[in-house]
């Protein structure tokens, strides 16, 4: 790994930049974790969800006599019993103030509007008793027509097609704009198309971001306990704060007789930010009962009914002149919702829509986005959560107007991004990009690459018609990431802030007790967090203790995603830890009979300018304790606490380059190397940093591969299984090429960038672009989300005159080819080109 | 209720069970050997992988009843086989510490137990035999570059 640290001032740095190996591990690989499934209490109940099998259908009956006389059943509750007691999911974005919003009751007693949606509840001794008298509840439902295909649901009205939810006369949830002409940020997207007709090069694509599903390991699981003063409960969540606020704003109960606890938690990838209708209705039942209760869901159950992601169809059109220098560019979104508008919902696309100019200066941009109402699993963040969408978008097109031109992809790339003397630079989205050096990230990268050998390579094998081609894939990639200013949430309509807190406790005998209000899943924020507390106070890692995903203890936060934790929180964290020293040095001048303006503070150690005399932070914390000697009026603490919220986003990007062999008879693709120099900021933990860029690769990788939610035309999701929904193994993945760059962050103290989302935003377009351009030469120009050997063999043999030969033997297509994408809910397949 | 008797992390344990029961549920539910997790219910995700008599399974495919008779080692017991002093982690478990072979570690338990596994049949893996012989288990943290990386590494050295 190779690194270029431009760091900022952290001239007592000792910690920061280090590979210290993770606290977190010990517990995990030795089996001592705290899942929310391990967890017994006294005289718990269990609970098993009964599931509509259809994806849209009037409940005309449910009979649960026989459930109820199960071995073990305790009781079998449905909507109806729990009534308001459930409380609702809430959206809390909407996205226009005339969005159209189901109302979403957790267990509803009249209509389900997917498959998969809970109709009743049954509590009992054990979980395999409620499984087995989940089977015994009788429900009887009358089928409705189900909303499944995007488009078509798009298009459908209260006269004609079919509705998801046909009280509400509309499928059409929201139509969200951006036009840079309004906004006085550029100029007017449809007059650069109208002039590019006339006399440049006009790209027009549409992209199928297909449905993903973010399949973290630990599969969901909640346990509340009812029985104390406060109502406990502990979920595999990301958000335990804003799931606290979210149970007493939708069930009444006061939010100071909550508290929410994300103990270890396996994974989340936007996945477990939400707030479910299964942790609402384990709340009721545990409140309706005065029991503890659990609920574990089944990988099946957590397939079908947690969020999903992505599910777009993208409409672009990029304008440009002839030497390839872009000069608008208009963007035209479907959103797929699924049957309910999730906690940041329509939230998702729009937070894409400033990221569709990604690097580049373009002059002029109009974005819509069309949010609709289907009856499928509903959709949320997922891993990027609309960055990847914009950037998989942009980064395709800029790949076509190269070819367009004739060019190397990086010429066009070249001429349009903001180059490193532009920056702060406004875009015509209306960010301001506070650093950036995509030129020194894509040399690097084009270096360990071995571009050119690459490039030489290829054309060889052209040239030779060998049967496997080669293809190099670039993806030129930023975000906006630490989410978020308050001020611009506000503005967006989002229902809540984007600040972050942080509390240090100094504890008398030298040891630091560290809040945040971010809360790691998986990320190692106990290793990082503590690598800052460690520099800034100087007292050494080991003593240092983070706490976090408990609102009882880190009484304030808004938790984990959108690359937040170190940008927002790490900046909490420092604040927290500046005001404790500047506490301390009344203390420490008052002990050492100096003036506060002579005491230094360096390396945890409070001198006396000039002298060599001066105390140890632990000395000022036990002297706090203590507190038989302090200065009038000075309180006996060193504790403290930040609240901070960001004036700006964060904007890392980097340069992402991938080498696919692409086999011409079979379809079947081979990666072959993948290489990567990302611009991150300062950063505190390099292997951490590695970690978060492989697996957010792997899960790009697999966007573009492998991975796709697929419905039946009857609205059952077919890709319910790890069987069916293919995540990537260690055999289908390779060794990546990883390295960093570190141009400091103008936006935070520590002048750190975010990384959790980089890989996964970057990657999707780099392997695409590479599978397109092994076959470019054939006349293909897309192949569409995954490029499954199917979908590519299709498209050599669609093609005239592509692919060169017809297959014979087991290479011959064993499908037929007559009926179009197998399994895909998707009535319109690829672009329509 | 079928009476069974297995060894697991080496205490002698004598039980009855409903024939169903699978071996995963009677480790976390019976004994409670949290340790041992769930990740799936179609034997792909290998997250519940222990051995049985010294060989991986996915526990989530073996009852309890035909454990019976048979050695059960878990991740809690992991560190005390193969004559390593109290305390001490085992190698494997070292080395996924070591290169950072975990982020959340939910699938930790079952990839270190499978990997434990393959080294003892090939002590002397490639990068492909590795990417191979955990092919059953799924991450969905890592990419896997690492946790290849760790077990190479608790091989004796990257390669």
């Amino acid at each position: 790994m190779t690194a270029t640290q431009e760091r900022p001032d952290t001239a007592a740095a000792k910690e920061i930049g280090r590979d210290r190996r993770r606290k977190e591990d010990q517990r995990l690989i030795t089996g001592r974790s705290r899942w929310t499934d391990n967890i017994t209490l006294p005289g718990m109940l269990h609970l098993a969800m009964v599931r509509s099998p259809f994806a849209h259908a009037t409940i005309t009956g449910i009979d649960v006599t026989e459930a109820q006389a199960a071995p073990n059943v305790v009781a079998v509750l449905t909507g109806k019993d729990l009534g308001e007691s459930q409380g609702a999911c809430i959206n809390a974005w909407a996205i226009t103030t005339d969005q159209v919003t189901p109302a979403h009751v957790p267990m509803p007693s009249d209509r389900v509007a997917f498959a998969g949606e809970t109709v009743a509840v049954v509590v009992a001794r054990s979980a395999a008793a409620a499984r087995d008298a989940a089977e015994l509840v009788d429900v009887e439902y009358d089928e409705l027509p189900a909303a499944l295909d995007l488009k078509e649901a798009a298009a459908a009205d209260a006269e004609h097609g079919v509705l998801a939810h046909p009280d509400l006369g509309t499928n059409r949830s929201a139509l969200w704009t951006f036009d840079s002409a309004e906004a006085g940020t550029g100029g007017d997207a449809d007059q650069a198309i109208a002039r590019a007709r006339a006399e440049g090069i006009v790209i027009e694509r549409e992209y199928r971001q297909q449905r993903l599903i973010p399949a973290f390991m630990e599969p969901r699981s909640t346990v509340v306990d009812p029985t104390g003063e406060q109502i406990t409960m502990w979920s595999a969540t990301q958000i335990p704060h804003i799931l606290r606020f979210a149970l007493a704003a939708s069930t009444g109960v006061p939010e100071s007789k909550i508290r929410v606890i994300a103990p270890d938690v396996g994974g989340g990838f936007g996945g477990k930010l939400q707030q479910t209708p299964e942790e609402m209705i384990t709340f009721a039942v545990a409140r309706r009962l005065g029991k503890p209760v659990k609920y574990t869901e089944t990988r099946s159950e957590s397939l079908m009914t947690a969020h999903h992601g992505r599910d777009q169809w993208q409409r672009l059109t990029l304008a440009a002149e002839k030497d390839g220098t872009v000069t608008g560019l208009k963007v035209e979104l479907i959103a797929d919702l699924g049957a309910y508008v999730s906690l940041i919902g329509g939230g998702v696309p729009v937070l894409g829509a400033f990221m569709y100019n990604a690097i580049y200066k373009f002059p002029a941009y109009h974005f819509s986005c069309q949010t609709v109402l289907t009856n499928k699993t509903w959709t949320d963040a997922y891993r990027g959560a609309g960055r990847p969408e914009a950037t998989y978008a942009i980064e395709r097109l800029m790949d076509e107007l190269a070819a367009e031109v004739g060019v190397d992809p990086f010429v066009v790339r070249e001429k349009n991004w903001i180059t490193k003397e532009e920056f702060p630079f406004t875009t015509v989205a209306g960010l301001e990009y506070d650093t950036g050096d995509y030129e020194s990230a894509t040399r690097e990268a084009k270096d360990r690459f071995g571009y050119d050998e690459l490039r030489a390579e290829q054309r060889r094998r052209r040239e030779a018609g060998d049967r496997v081609q080669l293809g190099i894939g670039v993806s030129t990639f930023t975000e906006m990431c630490g989410l978020a200013p308050s001020r611009v949430l506000g503005s967006l309509n989002y229902g809540a802030g984007g600040w972050e807190h942080a509390s240090v406790r100094m504890l008398a005998t030298g040891t630091v007790e560290v809040t945040t209000g971010a809360s790691a899943h998986g990320q190692g924020h106990e290793t990082a967090f503590s690598q800052i507390v460690a520099d800034r106070l100087g007292v050494a890692f080991e003593d240092v203790e983070i706490l976090h995903g408990d609102t009882s203890i880190a009484s304030k936060g808004l938790d984990t995603y959108g690359s937040r934790s170190l940008v927002v929180g790490g900046e909490a964290l420092v604040r927290a830890a500046d005001k404790v020293i500047e506490k301390a040095k009344p203390i420490a001048a008052h002990l050492l009979e100096a003036s506060v303006d002579d005491i230094e503070f360096s390396a945890g150690r409070f001198g006396v300018r000039g002298t060599d005399q001066g105390l140890a932070m632990a000395e000022i914390a036990m002297a706090a304790f203590a507190a038989h000697n302090l200065p009038d009026g000075i309180e006996p603490s060193l504790d403290s606490d930040a609240t901070y919220d960001p004036v700006n986003f964060n904007y890392p990007h980097g340069t992402h380059l991938c080498a696919m062999e692409v086999d011409t008879e079979t379809g079947g693709v081979l990666m072959r190397k993948y290489t990567c120099v990302d611009d991150v900021g300062t950063v505190i933990n390099p292997m951490i940093v590695e970690g978060q860029v492989h697996g957010g690769l792997a899960q790009g990788i697999a966007q573009a591969l492998w991975e796709e939610a697929v419905y039946d035309d009857s609205g059952t999701l077919v890709s319910g299984s790890f069987v069916d929904y293919l995540l990537p193994t260690s055999a289908d993945t390779i060794s990546f090429d990883v390295s960093h760059r570190s141009t400091a962050s103008t936006t935070n103290t520590l002048g750190t960038k975010g990384v959790g989302e980089a890989g996964t935003i970057a990657s999707t377009p780099a392997v695409v672009n590479a599978v397109v351009d092994a076959i470019r030469h054939l006349g293909i120009d897309d192949i569409q989300m995954p490029c499954t050997p199917e979908r590519v063999w299709r498209a050599i043999h669609d093609v005239a005159g592509g692919g060169g030969t017809d297959t014979e033997g087991a290479a011959a297509p064993h499908f037929d080819a007559s009926t179009g994408m197998q399994g895909t809910v998707d009535r319109t397949d690829g672009a329509d080109r | 209720m079928t009476r069974i008797e297995v060894t697991v992390d080496g205490s002698k344990v004598t039980d009855d069970v409903e024939p169903r029961m699978l071996l995963v549920q009677y480790l976390r539910e019976t004994l409670g050997k949290t340790g041992t997790v769930v990740g799936c219910d179609t034997s792909n995700c290998g997250a519940c992988t222990v051995h049985l008599d010294g060989r991986s399974v996915k526990s989530c495919n073996v009852l309890a009843v035909q454990a019976s008779g048979h050695e059960v080692t878990t991740i809690e017991g992991l560190a005390a086989t193969g004559g390593h002093a109290d305390g001490q982690l085992h190698p494997v478990q070292e080395a996924f510490r070591e290169c950072h072979g975990l982020q959340c570690g939910f699938c930790t338990p079952g990839m270190i137990m499978q990997a434990v596994d393959l080294l003892n049949e090939n002590p002397s893996p490639t990068e492909e035999d590795v990417r191979l012989g955990m092919e059953g288990n799924l991450c969905r943290c890592t990419g896997y570059h690492n946790i290849v990386k760790s077990v190479l590494h608790a091989a004796g050295g990257a390669r």
